[in-house]
């Protein structure tokens, strides 16, 4: 009951995030099978690639009601940059596509910048201060981005960080109850942020004792 | 804001790091694996190994430098060198590689970079130009380290490149690299507005100052230097110092 498990889709850098939770000595696993996710203390939702792409294998490998029955009832889960994304009600990445639905909101392209997707190290602008997963972390901490949508939560108070990009300021964090995101790689963004994987594992593990 | 990457490459060759000018006289310049630790805490935002090895039996010493960096380096890690397959891009991807750069591969066979980026994503593609110049505003592309004139245009090829999905674009003025004497800024000026993707300039870096007028006037995303960081000529503090002073946004 004590590690994380990093749901494996068959997307993206489920490696680079185990390898970044691993450094810190944190027990965590790779894994799809429904017994890992429901033992889990937290679930980690990394992901890199197409919106839709994501969730047709979500829903192939019938992961979808076994993250959400976790999620409902109560289990820590964090999405990193696609997985952040999946986390809201729908994507307009190559046509509509519904996500989890965990926040209201949509997923949308950058549209007024010329070099798309934007890619690098980009700041945070903390707005809620009363946060746990960002424990630890300064206001302007860069981070490492790497996308070409963006998430518009409808509930304006689940927002932690703002970044700007161009002319436009997109939702770089979130926190709901036990639901977390985050748009930027902690996992490539220096080992200060792995600080970020650390807070996740201790709100999991505190949440298993409660 | 988004800030322009500062991005050392380490040329390895069997497992060393090396240096040489215009792609000759390779000099030793230590183990890889160390210089990207030293360079991860030395503020580097990313780094990128070159694999110049030429025999292929030596080639999967490359492998294992990635393997063991990705353990505890945790910035954006790019190889390239040899690249000439999904599975060669896969074999490194999944030992801790972000991106994989591709170049006489991917003129070979242009198809690679629409398979690549369909099955890890563009972000995972960059391709590599090695750029000549030709006439006023014409450069060619080079392949096989820059040992065949392919006799293609640099700006049809990058455009094209873009739309098969190359998410950067690392473009190498052979013209400049290796001299010290600075970036080809005509050369990265055009490249970067004829695409949409990030531009890594390459190639000529000697001073800080070559850096700032290529992030200032050829409008790259970043900067790519090997030698005057190997050689302790100047730190990636003191470039970062002398960018910020100049009012380029840098992550310092």
């Amino acid at each position: 009951m004590k590690n994380l498990v990093v749901i494996n889709y068959g997307m993206g850098n489920l490696f680079s995030v185990f390898k970044a939770i691993r450094h810190l000595n944190i027990p965590v696993k790779i894994s799809d099978k429904k017994k890992d996710i429901q033992n889990a203390a937290g679930l980690i939702l990394p992901g890199v690639g197409a919106f839709k792409d994501a969730m047709n294998e979500i829903h192939k490998r019938k992961l979808f009601n076994i993250i959400k029955n976790e999620v409902e009832k109560g289990k820590p889960l964090l999405g990193i940059c696609l997985g952040f994304q999946l986390l809201f009600t729908k994507s307009y990445e190559f046509g509509i596509c519904s996500g989890f639905d965990f926040i209201k909101g949509n997923v949308v392209r950058f549209r007024k910048e010329r070099k798309v997707p934007h890619m690098g190290w980009n700041s945070v602008k903390i707005i809620n201060l009363r946060n746990r997963i960002l424990k630890g972390i300064k206001n302007d901490t860069y981070f490492y981005f790497v996308h070409s949508y963006y998430v518009v939560p409808l509930e304006k108070k689940v927002v932690l960080t703002t970044t700007k990009y161009g002319r436009t300021e997109f939702v770089s964090a979130v926190e709901k109850l036990n639901i977390f995101g985050v748009q930027f790689h902690p996992e490539k963004s220096g080992e200060n942020a792995l600080l970020i994987y650390k807070n996740f594992y201790e709100i999991s593990i505190n949440n298993n004792k409660g | 804001m988004l800030i322009k990457r500062i991005i050392p490459c380490l040329d390895v060759n069997k497992g060393r790091v090396v240096k040489g000018i215009n792609f000759l006289n390779l000099k030793d310049a230590g183990d890889p694996v160390e210089a990207a630790l030293k360079y991860n805490k030395a503020g580097a935002d990313e780094i990128v190994f070159l694999d110049i090895t030429a025999s292929y039996e030596k080639r999967k010493t490359i492998v294992d430098v990635v393997k063991k960096t990705a353990e505890s380096v945790f910035i954006p890690l790019t190889v390239g060198g040899g690249i000439k397959s999904i599975k060669d891009m896969e074999l490194l991807l999944f030992n801790g590689a972000d991106k994989v750069s591709i170049n006489t591969a991917a003129v070979k066979n242009p198809f690679l970079i629409k398979e690549g980026a369909k099955r890890f994503g563009s972000q995972c593609i960059v391709l590599a130009v090695d750029a000549k110049k030709k006439d006023k505003n014409k450069w060619e592309v080079f392949i096989y380290g820059g040992r065949e004139n392919t006799h293609i245009d640099v700006i049809e090829w990058i455009k094209k490149a873009e739309d098969l999905g190359a998410g950067e674009i690392l473009l190498t003025s052979m013209d400049a690299d290796g001299t010290k004497e600075g970036y080809d800024i005509e050369l990265t000026f055009r490249v970067s507005k004829s695409v949409k993707v990030p531009v890594i300039a390459s190639g000529g870096a000697g001073n800080p100052e070559h850096m700032y007028k290529v992030l200032k006037y050829g409008c790259a995303d970043a900067v790519l230097a090997a030698s005057i960081f190997h050689y302790k000529e100047y730190s990636i503090k003191k470039v970062k110092e002398y960018l910020k002073n100049k009012k380029i946004p840098v992550r310092l």
